[in-house]
C-alpha cells in the first residue's frame, strides 16, 4: 500500500491504495465517484474514460502509481469546463442516452475532441469516437449531439 | 638498373595490395573463419542484424504503412480502433497516451514510455499488406534522409544506442497475461555494435532481388 495525493475535479484527495491499482477503481471505490464506469477493464471499450491532464485517457488501464501530478477529470467535474457543460446540455438536448451506462465516456471523449478539434468533420467525430462502444447504438444521436455542441462552442 | 626494375615492381606490388584491399577485392575461401573480411562486406553482414532486429515485432509494429499500429507477436491490428492520427499520435478522443503512459504498467499489461507514437509514414517497413519490406527496402529507407527526419550514420547509431522507445524494445513489459512480451533476436549490446560496423563500413544496403 501507498499514499498519492490526487487532484481530481479541481479538489485534493488522499488515497492509500496498492500502487498497481487502476484508476478507475481508485476513483469508484476509494473515493465513491461512480460516474466513471468499468466496461471492459482492458481499454477496449471506452466506458472508463477520464481526462488526464486534459488527455482522455482509459482509466480502467493506468495504475494509480503513474498517475503523479496530473489534474483528473471525471464526469462528475466536466460541467466545470466550459466545453464540457455545453456537451452535457448537447446530450440532454439530443436526448442521446438509451441505458446510459458508456455516455460518461461517451462524453469525456466528445469533449477532448472538441477541445482539439471545434468544427469536427464526421470523419473527426468517427476515429475520435471509435473507441467508445455503445451497446444500445446510439451513435447517430452522439454525433447529432457533438455537432450540436460544436455549433454553440465560443 | 636492374636492382631499380626489382624496387619498382615491389612498389607496384604494393600499391597494388593497398588498392586491391581497399575496393574490398581481397580474396577469401568459403569458411574462412576469423579471416579479416572487407568493410563493405562486414557492413552488409551487420546491417542483416540490425534489419533482423527492425522486423521484430517490438519494433515494427510501429512503423507500419497503414493507418493503425499493431501489436503482439503475430502483429495483429491494435484494437479498440485505434487510429494514426496527426503526427502518430491518435486521435482527440484516442491518441497513444490515452492508455500508454511513460512506463510500462505491468499490472495492467499495457506497455509504455516516453512520448509513445507511431514512426512517421516515411519510416513505414511494412507494405499495405502488413508484410514487412526486403531488407534492401528497409536499408534505402533508413539512409534516406529525405525521409529519416535527416539522420546521418552517426545520428543513426545514437538513434539505436539511445532513444527512448528504441531501449523499450529490450524492456518491453508484461503482457494483460501476466507473461512477458518477447524481445528482438539480439541483445540491445549487439544491435548497438552491429549498428556501429555497418556505419563505420559506410552505411552500405544490399541489392534490391
Amino acid at each position: 500500500m501507498a499514499t498519492y495525493q490526487l487532484t481530481v475535479n479541481g479538489q485534493r484527495k488522499q488515497v492509500n491504495v496498492d500502487p498497481s491499482t487502476p484508476l478507475l477503481w481508485v476513483l469508484r471505490e476509494d473515493l465513491k465517484m461512480t460516474g466513471t464506469k468499468y466496461g471492459c477493464g482492458i481499454s477496449a471499450c471506452g466506458a472508463c474514460t477520464v481526462h488526464l491532464n486534459g488527455v482522455a485517457t482509459r482509466s480502467c488501464v493506468v495504475p494509480v502509481s503513474l498517475v503523479g501530478d496530473r489534474p483528473i477529470v471525471t464526469i462528475e467535474g466536466v460541467a466545470n469546463d466550459p466545453v464540457g457543460r455545453v456537451v452535457q446540455n448537447a446530450w440532454v438536448e439530443k436526448d442521446v442516452v438509451q441505458c446510459g451506462y458508456c455516455q460518461s465516456g461517451q462524453i469525456m471523449s466528445a469533449v477532448a475532441l472538441l477541445k482539439a478539434t471545434p468544427k469536427p468533420t464526421d470523419e473527426n467525430i468517427e476515429e475520435s469516437m471509435g473507441g467508445n462502444l455503445c451497446r444500445c447504438a446510439t451513435y447517430v444521436r452522439i454525433r447529432e449531439a457533438i455537432k450540436n455542441a460544436s455549433q454553440k462552442i465560443k | 638498373m636492374f636492382v631499380d626494375r626489382r624496387v619498382l615492381l615491389k612498389a607496384f606490388l604494393f600499391i597494388l595490395a593497398v588498392v586491391a584491399a581497399g575496393m574490398g577485392l581481397t580474396a577469401h575461401g568459403p569458411g574462412e573463419a576469423g579471416a579479416s573480411r572487407p568493410p563493405v562486406a562486414d557492413g552488409l553482414a551487420a546491417w542483416a542484424d540490425v534489419y533482423s532486429v527492425l522486423i521484430s515485432p517490438r519494433c515494427i509494429n510501429c512503423h507500419t504503412a497503414t493507418r493503425y499500429p499493431q501489436q503482439g507477436d503475430d502483429r495483429h491490428r491494435h484494437f479498440a480502433n485505434v487510429i494514426r492520427g496527426r503526427g502518430g499520435r491518435g486521435v482527440p478522443g484516442l491518441v497513444c497516451l490515452s492508455c500508454h503512459q511513460d512506463q510500462n504498467a505491468d499490472s495492467t499489461g499495457v506497455p509504455g514510455g516516453p512520448g509513445w507514437h507511431l514512426a512517421p509514414l516515411s519510416m513505414k517497413w511494412q507494405d499495405t499488406n502488413d508484410r514487412p519490406l526486403s531488407s534492401a527496402d528497409v536499408c534505402r529507407a533508413v539512409t534516406d534522409r529525405s525521409k529519416n527526419e535527416n539522420m546521418d550514420g552517426r545520428a543513426l547509431l545514437k538513434h539505436h544506442e539511445e532513444a527512448e522507445l528504441v531501449l523499450w524494445a529490450w524492456n518491453p513489459g508484461r503482457r494483460p497475461d501476466g507473461t512477458m512480451r518477447t524481445i528482438p533476436p539480439l541483445t540491445h549490446a549487439q544491435f548497438v555494435a552491429a549498428t556501429r560496423t555497418w556505419v563505420e563500413a559506410g552505411t552500405p544496403c544490399p541489392t534490391a532481388k
